[in-house]
């Protein structure tokens, strides 16, 4: 029996387990997927936002401002790319004025600071690429992007070293009251607790309304992006936004921390909890709607597009704490945009609901800092060649466009809750995410993880489950 | 620091006859850095016959050819080093390179050959939407698996781009027992070489669709169909076209681009039309003693005039570390592609430094049939050759001599067209 379970290993998921494992508790975390960071999370725009969209006195408004200022410490103990690089809401004439002012208030409400109403001049001065009859914009130098992936990944991998536990392939597929607490059925076993926390993302409301009869309503609400290559990418120095509509931010641009230029989202509300497939609608409207804000986006350079799903709550706001009904219960739902930014925060709350309802107690031995999968190229070169004299699979590239080591991917694999997959190991790091797509080094990743797993090359997936890259040998059916 | 007269970046086909030429050239001081680890490039992977036709005047596969080319580097004690990632290379030409064995190290040349080759153009680079599942492959990548590794990508298989290598991975796919149910070309023509139509496709009975492309790519594991839609003239879907390919498996040859990663480091100056540097008749780029040729140069239809144009480099990298070729004079002429040409290799020449006769490559922007190449210095054509066809697929060549040029005083520029159309 747990004291707690965790439904979902996506980046809300690993925030609260992370902040659990301060304390000392049985704790396990339940995953559908073979990894973490495999749903929302995994696909979204990679923004810190600054906090100034929701409406003042939401949990949308606090968590978001709370997140914010936890991101770069938390960025520094847990060692993943964070840049405070600052954010623009364009306007394009008078008639936006009003709208634009609005989120200056809400900011200035919400407790966002530094924000800046600037003259479409100024604005013109810090990026050069935005439109050109940009009127005036919204400046948040608070604002910030990261890389997802490693957010989530330094989560998980800090609360494991801490003494949670992770189960994988583990869909939850009915939870039932026991005395207690729940029991917890999945496709890899039963499970006892006395808590669960909901974080399952766009699931959150299937999960909600098993135990409780307050129900909630999850829209996935899809969003396509493109990625344009590294040459694009100081197109712009910060992210771009449009005014706001009812649908969301609208689409941005912006730089990612590795480099890239990101164009996007989309907002179409979809049925299929599992639907983030683009369409070529979806991926049109990304191209003009971009153009409203930033000028001559240099699209042809576009290596890669995808879409992911926001987890919509009809009531529009972060669900967070336990239904009136559903004791013990304790729902991370409706977690949609800004959710990624927020995540450090509802870490933190749903973590204290727990200290408070169990009475846990801290543990002396917590491990606050954690370090990445090595980049050789934070290194100088002495230390570079050291490191290669020292582990020479550091002087092997296998990933040609983004520079990646054989000594990055082992990495990877070895290090807890290490990858399984290509795209375990294309989230770690980059190995496959460059210009080429992987077309050169997936067989030579696909090598090593064979060797480093101890299985055929032909049971190698791309994401886990029936995602098999090769069926099978040559002549095999003949 | 190590230092080489001259340091060969890649030691694919281009490089290794680069090497060869410039060791016959009298230069002994030359180093081939490979990244993979074995030399022979993408040719290693190319087990179908073909290669060499010009070159040996035989038949050979891919391993073969390239395996000529090694011997002859053995043969001639040409230094080459494996598994070592070029990382950068300086205006001073200095390279930064990395391996297990010696880690990061710098070397310095006199002289460089940019022989990187080229990389396949992605799913992503054309926006194809649907899922992102397990089975799409760009068909070297498929090639690599099934030739170098034993290991079949799937089983009922789809492929869009009629690229080369779409067309031999269509029979090659067959063969190891798999079904190819279709081969999709965006364009109303094939990309790929009329000789592979016939001998992958029309031989196999795999359908050719023209003017078609992927507008959805179904399953989230791993791929379950896709659909093919007919498009217009300008390359857009059309509406009701649509028809469901159910397959494991989508391979992509739609276009390769030659790797300059290094080159634009370097501050080559490069060619919008070829993504490749933009060159004189000695194949040097704009800086001096930075030579480049093969698929990083322009993506080239046959091997065999790889080892031709890479010969050249070779040769006259040897000549500039011996202080032979001449500095260039004002002189130069520009080559101006115009109607139906798309690019030409080299951009310009110095009459001063070329060789008796200079091949001029280029490819062509759409087909045509029964027209003619001509090329004109000043108003007066100084090239008219016949051709049945010419297809962008296919790469076509002039010859020009030193003579001709030396005989137009004042030439400022050859205009290179297809006429008759």
């Amino acid at each position: 029996m747990y004291d707690v379970i965790i439904i979902g290993a996506g980046v809300c998921g690993a925030a609260v387990a992370r902040e659990l494992s301060r304390y000392r508790v049985n704790a396990c975390v339940l995953e559908k997927e073979e990894d973490v960071c495999c749903g929302t999370s995994k696909a979204n725009s990679g923004i810190v936002h600054a906090g100034y969209d929701a409406e003042p006195g939401t949990l949308k408004a606090r968590l978001n401002v709370r997140g914010n200022k936890l991101m770069e410490r938390l960025s520094e103990e847990l060692d993943f790319p964070f840049k405070r690089t600052g954010s623009l809401v364009i306007c394009r004439d008078e008639e936006g004025m009003p709208a634009l002012r609005r989120l200056y208030d809400k900011g200035i409400e919400n407790g966002v600071p530094d924000l800046k109403i600037l003259g479409g001049e100024e604005v013109l001065e810090m990026e050069p690429n935005a439109a050109e009859n940009v009127y005036a914009a919204l400046y948040a130098p608070t604002a910030g992007i990261v890389c997802p992936f490693s957010l989530n990944i330094a989560l998980a991998e800090n609360a494991y070293m801490n003494g949670i536990d992770f189960k994988f392939d583990t869909e939850v597929q009915e939870i039932v009251k026991i005395e207690n607490g729940y029991e917890i059925r999945t496709g890899n076993g039963t499970f006892q607790t006395g808590y669960v926390v909901n974080a399952a993302g766009v699931y959150a409301d299937k999960f909600h309304n098993m135990v409780s009869g307050k129900k909630i309503h999850i829209t996935p609400r899809r969003g396509d992006y493109c990625l344009l290559d590294k040459n694009a990418g100081s197109h712009v120095g910060r992210t771009i936004f449009t005014l706001p509509t009812k649908y969301g931010k609208g689409v941005l641009v912006t730089p990612t921390v590795h480099g890239n230029l990101l164009v996007g989202p989309t907002a179409i509300d979809v049925e299929d909890k599992e639907g983030t497939n683009t369409t070529a609608a979806g991926l049109d409207e990304v191209i003009s709607k971009a153009g409203q804000s930033v000028r001559d986006l240099p699209m042809r350079q576009v290596i890669t597009s995808f879409a992911g799903l926001r987890a919509h709550e009809d009531g529009d706001e972060f669900i967070i704490g336990e239904p009136e009904d559903a004791q013990g219960f304790i729902d991370c739902a409706g977690i949609e945009s800004p959710g990624l930014t927020s995540a450090p925060a509802i870490g933190k709350m749903a973590a204290g609901i727990l200290r408070e309802k169990l009475h846990l107690e801290e543990k002396d031995d917590f491990i606050a800092e954690r370090k990445g999968i090595l980049d050789p190229d934070t290194l100088t070169k002495e230390e570079r060649a050291e490191l290669i004299r020292r582990e020479p699979a550091y002087g092997n590239i296998i990933c040609r466009c983004e520079m990646v080591t054989e000594g990055e991917i082992i990495d990877a694999i070895r290090r807890p809750l290490g990858a399984k997959s290509l795209d375990g190991v294309k989230r770690r790091t980059r190995a496959g995410m460059g210009r080429c797509q992987s077309g050169f080094c997936s067989p030579r990743t696909m090598e090593i993880l064979a060797r480093e797993l101890g299985i055929s090359m032909a049971d190698i997936t791309k994401s886990g489950g029936a995602s098999k890259l090769v069926v099978g040998i040559n002549k095999d059916t003949l | 620091m190590e230092s080489y007269d001259i340091v060969i970046i890649g030691g694919g086909p281009a490089g290794l006859a680069a090497a060869v030429s410039a060791k016959r050239g009298g230069i002994s001081s030359i180093l081939i850095l490979e990244r993979d680890r074995e030399l022979g490039g993408i040719l290693n992977q190319c087990i179908h016959n073909g290669f060499g036709l010009h070159t040996f005047k035989e038949e050979l596969t891919g391993p073969e050819y390239a395996q000529r080319f090694i011997d002859q580097v053995e043969e001639l004690g040409i230094g080459y080093r494996l598994n070592t990632m070029v990382m950068e290379i300086s205006r001073e030409k200095v390279i930064t390179a990395v391996n297990r064995e010696e880690g990061l190290f710098e070397i310095r040349a006199k002289a460089v050959i940019l022989a990187m080759g080229c990389r396949e153009r992605s799913r992503g680079a054309l926006n194809i939407p649907g899922y992102r599942p397990a089975g799409i492959y760009s068909a070297g990548t498929a090639q690599r698996l099934v030739n170098m590794e034993g290991l079949m990508p799937g089983r009922e298989v789809v492929i869009l781009g009629s690229g080369d290598i779409g067309l031999i991975m269509a029979r090659r796919m067959t063969l190891e027992g798999a079904k190819v149910k279709v081969v999709a070309e965006l364009m109303p023509y094939s990309g790929g070489l009329k000789r592979n139509i016939v001998q992958c496709l029309d031989d196999y009975g795999i359908p050719l669709k023209l003017s078609h492309t992927v507008v959805d790519i179904k399953g989230k594991e791993r791929v379950e169909g896709v659909t093919l839609a007919e498009v217009d003239q300008s390359g857009k879907p059309i509406p009701g076209t649509e028809e469901e390919y159910p397959c494991d498996t989508l391979l992509l040859s739609v276009g390769l681009i030659p790797e300059n990663e290094l080159s634009n480091g370097m501050g080559v100056e490069m060619n919008s039309a070829t993504s490749g540097p933009v060159v004189n008749e000695s194949l040097e780029t704009n800086i001096e003693g930075v030579f480049a040729c093969g698929n990083v140069l322009h993506v080239h239809d046959l091997v065999d005039f790889v080892s031709e144009e890479a010969a050249a480099a070779g040769k006259n990298a040897a000549s500039y570390v011996k202080g032979e070729l001449r500095a260039e004079s004002a002189r130069t002429i520009r080559l101006v592609p115009a109607e139906g040409v798309r690019y030409t290799v080299p951009s310009m020449i110095d009459p001063d430094r070329m060789d008796e006769t200079l091949t001029v490559r280029f490819r062509v922007s759409a087909v045509h049939k029964n027209c003619f190449v001509s090329a004109y210095m000043d108003d007066e054509r100084v090239v008219r050759r016949k051709r049945q066809i010419v297809a962008p697929g296919e790469m076509e060549e002039i010859r020009l001599t030193k003579e001709q040029l030396l005989k137009h005083s004042g030439l400022k520029a050859i205009t290179v067209k297809i006429e008759g159309v």
